[in-house]
């Protein structure tokens, strides 16, 4: 059976819309494949508008790795606005991929990509209009499994009436044991119907299938257990781990969208995972181990990715790039390579105690010094002891000065507000810090033009971190803190000036906090909102606290728990937390032993240099720091072509030589 | 180094001008003028055509982009103009940009720049306009009007704000063709389609198919059931077109002063 594309339909709606260009597909590297020449088809979707979702890296990587199997395809779907969404609604027309424009609905598999908690309702609003019954339980054998990846199906109770499954952590080799099982599954003829694809996929351990286990609850609202409903079913799922990156250089063909996305440049991963043990990080706490990509591969892919995208910059990306053990090798080499071809390398931010100015210099030879960015996220010394963001005031002071004195002119600073054990006066000190910052640039740069901006949201405990069990400070105390720290800023005479303030307010958080740490109770919340008209939840012009709040109100109504118990009460050690079966590999006793150290300020260093510290997770998982250096110290490249070449008038006679059968 | 200086760079000359004419076709029509732009510069760099760049913090490639069609709207006739720092084979640019870019962004024509005022050549567009579910006789009747009009003032929101302004004085001809084709309606199936066939001069505010059909709305309550399809088939320099007569002008090729 063949799949038409509803683009004919679509079509005569995008002159009515804001920025068709986002739904018309088209991208440079893009693949369509032949609907059917295989048997496997995944439609991947990342929940948000397309400029946000289509730079994506997950979702690009696994777009690309499905496309190499030679009996599956993959196509891509994002959030349509709401004014689009209204058009198709009157007109029938169905949720599509971009690729070419397939109903989501007529795939095998929907496999959603969750960085953020906030686009569970444009998940909803995507299986409504791909004709899939929003609820796991309503749908049969014509309807694609919905499978849950990303970060936040690391927790994904939230969702559990919604989807059929969830992944946890690397995608790579998950989504080809996956497309494995579909594929025999169906090549015998689809034996036990969707129930028993969905066995399959739990047997393996590797898939999470919320419909096959039952949560029991106390009285007082906690959970008492969960626990599998039926046999062949693991008590625990655990995360995947992509052990040797460099075996796994992807993507290989970046996507270049037409319309305009939230990032214009190219990514290269230079690793992945991250063990500086921030304790509010879920990021770094989730991806452990760390494990590099080499720098020689890393070459490759920024030379290859840039030959076939024509980017002008390039990104570094990892969870702390500065810390790649061959950083210093790399930024030179390509700084070398790519001099006077107008090519900027960028890291995402780098930390205090990790920047030196070598690599600041050789990462801004060929493009811009406009600004540092520099994320000490707590205000005070205790407080970044209690986190273990290892920095003092002193690194920072230091660093600052460096970078000043070397040309930049402007650093951005990352806080958190609502911390652990955070009082006023925590918050209060990072406006005596961003003085001493601008003093201290004044002085080394001899000039009143250097800026630094304090940027500050509110802090939002996530789960399998050693802050899964604390207190998350009330929306109306973060307002209020935010707001001292903005009038001491605005009253300091001397340097208030320089000091630009930028804050996130309190609200949002807590439906985060609520989304990050609920339970299976809290899908009726999302259900509610959803229908009450919730759309782009991370989109501050479309988020309304009240709506949800509302929305929590009915939900909740019947029942021992509302939302203070899910985001302001700090759990008890023996409490069943909802996420308590999906194993990411940390130690619950160790977490638990990381949240008593915070609260006392001891310090846990990197194992990275420092012997192991038990977390857990290698043992569990089987896994291994994979670190350099190396011992590279060039990075080998060809030479690259020289502009033009192929192009002039006197190469036209060799092109044709050349070309001519 | 300094703050505030840009850095002095090494930067190769100017040793060739080249103007592109590209088409707009079929689902890349919704892209905007700034969407073709990021494409072009980075198909240029795919292509390994050696741009010249300004000066500066933030050096660019010399690009200039000339009177662009409105977004959703489809094009054979756009133009641009590029600065080079080797002498290149026109047509050896044209065949490797069009090879580089999505099929829908086709590099029909690329010359060397052989007389300056380009921007100022583009003194009229033919535009064609397919209106999908719209009868033949209606069509006429509105033109008639709109055409008996001394004056049709339509508005439209412009950089500067909401602008009031003119419809009817630069439309030099609008005629409905006789044979209407067959257009797509909103549900996919298929309907007869009016086409109009519209010459406008530039001016300042522009005078854009969209605006025509605003006026026809407003003279005569001609309303498609559905969005039309609009494509530029040409601009450039108006010129008397005797074999037509001498109340008609006509919109001849912009890049014969460079073919030399």
């Amino acid at each position: 059976m063949s799949v038409e594309s509803v683009f004919p339909q679509l079509e005569a709606l995008l002159p009515l819309v804001s920025k068709p260009v986002q739904y018309v597909g088209g991208e440079l590297n893009a693949v369509v494949k032949d609907w059917d020449s295989v048997s496997v088809h995944w439609a991947l979707m990342y929940p948000d508008a397309y400029e946000v979702g289509v730079p994506n890296q997950g979702v690009q990587i696994l777009y690309e790795v499905i496309n190499e199997h030679p009996d599956a395809l993959a196509e891509r779907t994002y959030a349509v606005w709401p004014d689009l969404e209204k058009l198709m609604r009157e007109n029938g027309v169905p949720q599509f991929t971009v690729d070419a424009h397939r109903p989501v609905g007529a795939f095998d598999l929907l496999g959603m990509s969750f960085s953020t908690e906030l686009g569970y309702t444009n998940m909803l609003t995507a299986l409504d209009l791909a004709g899939i019954p929003i609820h796991a339980v309503d749908r049969d054998e014509s309807h694609p499994v919905v499978i849950a990846g990303g970060h936040a199906a690391f927790n994904p109770e939230t969702i559990a009436d919604f989807v059929d499954a969830a992944v946890l952590g690397d995608g790579e080799q998950a989504v080809l044991a996956i497309t494995e099982i579909v594929r025999m599954w169906k090549s015998e003829g689809k034996p036990g119907g969707r129930e028993e694809l969905l066995l399959r996929l739990a047997a393996s351990g590797g898939v999470y299938v919320p419909a096959f286990y039952d949560v029991e609850y106390l009285p007082d609202g906690r959970i008492r257990r969960v626990a599998p409903n039926r046999p062949g079913v693991p008590w625990r799922v655990s995360k995947h781990t992509l052990m040797d990156l460099d075996a796994w250089p992807y993507p290989k063909s970046p996507l270049v969208p037409l319309a305009e996305s939230v990032h214009e440049r190219m990514s290269v991963e230079i690793f992945r995972g991250c063990t500086r043990g921030c304790r509010f990080c879920q990021a770094g706490m989730i991806t452990r181990p760390v494990r590099e990509r080499s720098a020689r591969v890393i070459a490759e892919m920024v030379d290859n990715g840039l030959a076939k995208t024509g980017y002008e910059e390039v990104g570094l990306l990892s969870l702390s790039s500065a810390d790649h053990s061959e950083i210093a090798v790399m930024a030179k080499g390509l700084a070398d390579r790519y001099e006077g071809t107008e090519t900027g390398l960028s890291l995402p931010s780098t930390r205090v105690d990790a920047f030196n100015i070598d690599l600041a210099n050789e990462l801004t030879r060929n493009g811009r010094r406009s600004g540092l960015t520099f994320a000490p996220e707590g205000g005070s010394e205790r407080m970044r002891k209690v986190i273990n963001k290892m920095v003092t005031e002193e690194d920072l002071i230091r660093t600052v000065a460096t970078a000043y004195g070397n040309g930049w002119r402007q650093v951005k600073l990352y806080f958190m507000c609502g911390l652990p054990t955070e009082t006023d006066e925590d918050v209060l000190q990072i406006a005596e810090l961003a003085s001493r910052v601008i003093e201290t640039g004044r002085k080394v740069s001899g000039r009143k033009d250097i800026r630094c901006t304090v940027s500050i949201g509110g802090f939002v405990p996530k789960p399998h971190t050693p802050f899964q069990w604390a207190a998350q400070l009330d929306h109306e105390t973060t307002d209020s803190r935010l707001i001292k720290l903005r009038d001491a800023i605005r009253s300091d005479r001397q340097y208030g000036k320089s000091i630009g303030f930028r804050y996130h307010d309190g609200k949002p958080g807590i439906v985060e906090g609520l989304l990050s740490r609920g339970d299976r109770r809290v899908g009726a919340v999302i259900e509610q909102v959803w229908r009450d008209g919730a759309r782009f939840d991370g989109w501050s012009e479309h988020f309304s606290y009240d709506a949800w709040m509302s929305a929590a109100q009915k939900a909740f109504a019947d029942g021992p728990v509302d939302v203070d118990w899910f985001t302001i009460r700090e759990r008890e050690q023996t409490e069943v937390l909802p996420w308590d079966h999906l194993d990411s590999g940390l130690d619950k006793d160790w977490l638990w032993d990381d949240w008593q150290d915070s609260l006392s300020g001891a310090e846990v260093e990197d194992c990275r240099w420092t012997p192991c510290f038990d977390c857990g997770v290698c043992d569990q998982m089987g896994t291994e720091i994979q670190v350099g250096p190396t011992g590279v110290t060039l990075l080998g490249m060809p030479s690259l072509p020289v502009r033009g070449e192929g192009l002039t008038a006197d190469s036209s006679a060799g092109v044709v030589a050349g070309v001519a059968p | 180094m300094s703050a505030r200086q840009a850095p002095i760079r090494d930067v190769a000359p100017t040793l060739q001008r080249l103007r592109l004419r590209y088409a707009k076709r079929g689902r890349l029509r919704f892209t905007s003028s700034r969407d073709f732009q990021r494409a072009l510069e980075r198909a240029l760099r795919r292509t390994g055509v050696p741009m010249a760049y300004s000066q500066g913090f933030n050096p660019h490639p010399k690009i200039s982009y000339i009177n662009a069609a409105p977004t959703g709207t489809a094009s054979e006739a756009e133009y641009v103009e590029i600065a080079v720092t080797a002498v290149l084979d026109p047509e050896l640019v044209r065949a490797a940009l069009d090879a580089a870019l999505p099929p829908g962004l086709d590099v029909l024509e690329v010359v060397e720049v052989r007389a300056p005022d380009f921007a100022e050549r583009m003194q009229a567009s033919v535009w064609v306009i397919e209106l999908p579910g719209v009868a033949v006789g209606e069509a006429e009747n509105a033109v008639a009007t709109f055409l008996a009009a001394p004056l049709v003032e339509v508005q439209r929101l412009t950089k500067s704000g909401m602008r009031t302004f003119d419809a009817r004085e630069p439309v030099i001809r609008l005629e409905v063709r006789n044979t209407p084709a067959a257009g797509v309606a909103g549900d996919g199936s298929e309907v007869l389609c009016v086409i109009l066939d519209l010459v406008v001069r530039h001016v300042t505010p522009s005078v854009r198919p969209d605006d025509v059909l605003a006026a026809l709305r407003h003279v005569a309550d001609l309303v498609p059931p559905v969005p039309s399809r609009v494509t530029r088939l040409a601009q450039g320099p108006l010129v008397a077109d005797a074999s037509i007569g001498a109340a008609m002008d006509a919109v001849t090729d912009p890049l014969a002063p460079d073919r030399g």
